[in-house]
């Protein structure tokens, strides 16, 4: 049982409430010693070196596939030296960033739900709160920075990996320089197209990982619970994260005036 | 066994009327005790009797719905989570299995509390793991990964864990569950080799009747959140209480019951 078969109107009310509460503490433990920075570095290693491989892939297929898939249609009408040039803004304003991030949180998200939800259930997290450790801090701050870090970081090399993987499919096909592909790319696109796209997914980062703990902090009811926690981490995380890049859509239109 | 004093040694922990319930269920039913300095006090009952409960909410990680908890004169109930935490370095308290943080070495499980907590350097902290270790007979274990060690390694550990900073007391769940009588009875002998060693004050929960007598003193019973028995370990047995009588015998070896319960079972089937 997951998430969305358990939608009743309350359920859904318990975790917004639940959910904004414990964002507040974040936000209130943040700024408050300990500061666990070797835990924090750690944890962004966790999340972003061991998601760049899995990064690359989508990096590469993303731009690729677009590419391919648009070539046809873009001949049709003409078009073809425009392909590079809208290859690059689609994925540097939307595919790259929301495709990763949701990519990563179901990597992420669900490994944090886990984590935290077996300390929950094996006491773990008591044995800390008892030893005057604070949990809150080493446990979700760490984890929720360390996704805000590295999330922006893996899309900048999504980026990129997805323009390679553009030029490839360009270059197999149309036998395209590697320069003229560059040349139509940067002129075609602005800083609005790339920044926007990177920003949001800081926001991103703070809802996977504010997500994955807060389920997994809040894990009840045994080993159930923990496979709960994970799933339910996972779905609340990509669903919040789409929702929230309609809202970074209509913001962006707002303060870069793209056009 | 020590005379009760009450004037002489200064109350470490002082329970007053604590309740709490769960729904329905009403777990504690306004509980008091009280334990001083270097005492045992054991806490028995069934499972599900409240005794965990009672713990967590003496330790604030619960709170309860009525009374107070008290240490040494200062409110636990009503601290502030800085108040609180230093209070709780007084305290050693060891889960029931363990609870040792699983992405670290034994060592550096006593490490972190080290760290968090004490200026010592390196070599000092090395030094106390090390003793710490030595006293739970696991001074070969500092690099081994916790997943590795067995059930009652892992309950050593945790116990090696909750003395290394020294604590006045230290609170054990139910510290001999899920072992078998052996190494139940090997723990029940630390626990008692350390409050001689280092005279910290104990309160243990458990339903194990041979480890209530090896390590304490003073007992009280809890039923259904309430409290049936409270004094010397040695007059549970003449007690004449039903639910204590009950509990005494299902802990007994004894034989006859077992041809009591088959006959009972025999003739349910009949009827």
């Amino acid at each position: 049982m997951n998430v969305l078969s358990r939608l009743t109107l309350r359920h859904i009310l318990d975790k917004i409430g639940g959910l904004a509460m414990f964002s507040g503490r974040f936000f209130r433990s943040a700024f408050h010693p300990p500061f666990e920075t070797k835990e924090l570095i750690r944890q962004t290693y966790e999340v972003g070196v061991r998601s760049a491989g899995l990064v690359a892939i989508v990096g590469v297929v993303i731009g690729a596939v677009l590419t391919m898939q648009s070539r046809p249609t873009m001949i049709k009408f003409g078009a073809e030296a425009f392909i590079p040039g809208m290859v690059a803004v689609s994925v540097l304003r939307e595919l790259s960033p929301v495709l990763i991030s949701v990519i990563v949180a179901g990597r992420v998200s669900a490994g944090i739900g886990a984590e935290l939800g077996s300390m929950r259930v094996t006491e773990q997290i008591d044995a800390m709160e008892v030893a005057a450790l604070n949990p809150f801090n080493y446990l979700v701050v760490t984890r929720v920075l360390a996704c805000m870090i590295a999330l922006p970081l893996l899309t900048v090399y999504a980026d990129f990996l997805a323009l390679f993987g553009s030029y490839l499919v360009q270059s197999i096909e149309a036998g395209m320089s590697g320069s003229l592909f560059y040349h139509t790319v940067m002129s075609s696109i602005e800083f609005a197209d790339f920044a926007p796209g990177v920003i949001k997914t800081i926001f991103f980062g703070f809802i996977m990982g504010i997500v994955g703990c807060y389920e997994g902090y809040n894990s009840e009811g045994g080993t159930e619970g923990v496979g709960r926690s994970a799933t339910d981490a996972v779905v609340v995380s990509s669903l919040l994260i789409i929702i929230a890049d309609v809202l970074a859509v209509k913001l962006t239109v707002f303060f870069f005036d793209v056009n | 066994m020590p005379e009760k004093d009450s004037t002489s040694s200064k109350k470490l922990i002082e329970v007053n009327n604590v309740s709490k319930a769960f729904g329905e269920n009403h777990v504690l039913q306004g509980i008091s005790l009280s334990i001083s300095e270097g005492e045992t006090l054991t806490v028995l009952g069934k499972s599900g009797a409240g005794k965990s409960v009672l713990l967590k909410i003496i330790v604030g990680l619960m709170e309860p719905d009525e009374g107070e908890v008290f240490y040494e004169g200062a409110s636990i109930t009503r601290a502030k989570e800085k108040e609180l935490n230093t209070i709780r370095t007084n305290m050693g308290f060891l889960f029931q299995g363990g609870a040792l943080f699983d992405s670290m070495t034994v060592g550096e499980n006593l490490n972190k509390i080290l760290e968090a907590h004490t200026d010592l350097s390196f070599e000092e902290r090395e030094q106390r793991i090390r003793h710490s270790l030595q006293l739970v007979s696991l001074g070969d274990k500092l690099d081994e990964m916790p997943s590795s060690l067995s059930g009652g390694q892992k309950k050593r550990a945790g116990l090696a864990r909750s003395i290394v900073l020294q604590p006045k007391l230290i609170l054990y769940d139910e510290p001999t569950t899920g072992l078998d009588p052996i190494t139940a009875s090997s723990i029940a002998e630390l626990i008692l080799t350390l409050q001689t060693e280092l005279k910290v004050a104990s309160i243990v929960v458990t339903h194990d009747l041979p480890t209530a007598f090896t390590i304490s003193d003073d007992a009280i019973v809890l039923d259904g959140g309430v409290k049936i028995y409270d004094g010397p370990v040695e007059g549970l047995s003449n007690s004449h209480h039903d639910h204590l009588d009950e509990f005494l015998n299902a802990a007994k070896l004894d034989r006859s019951r077992r041809e009591k319960i088959i006959q009972k079972a025999k003739k349910e089937k009949i009827e």
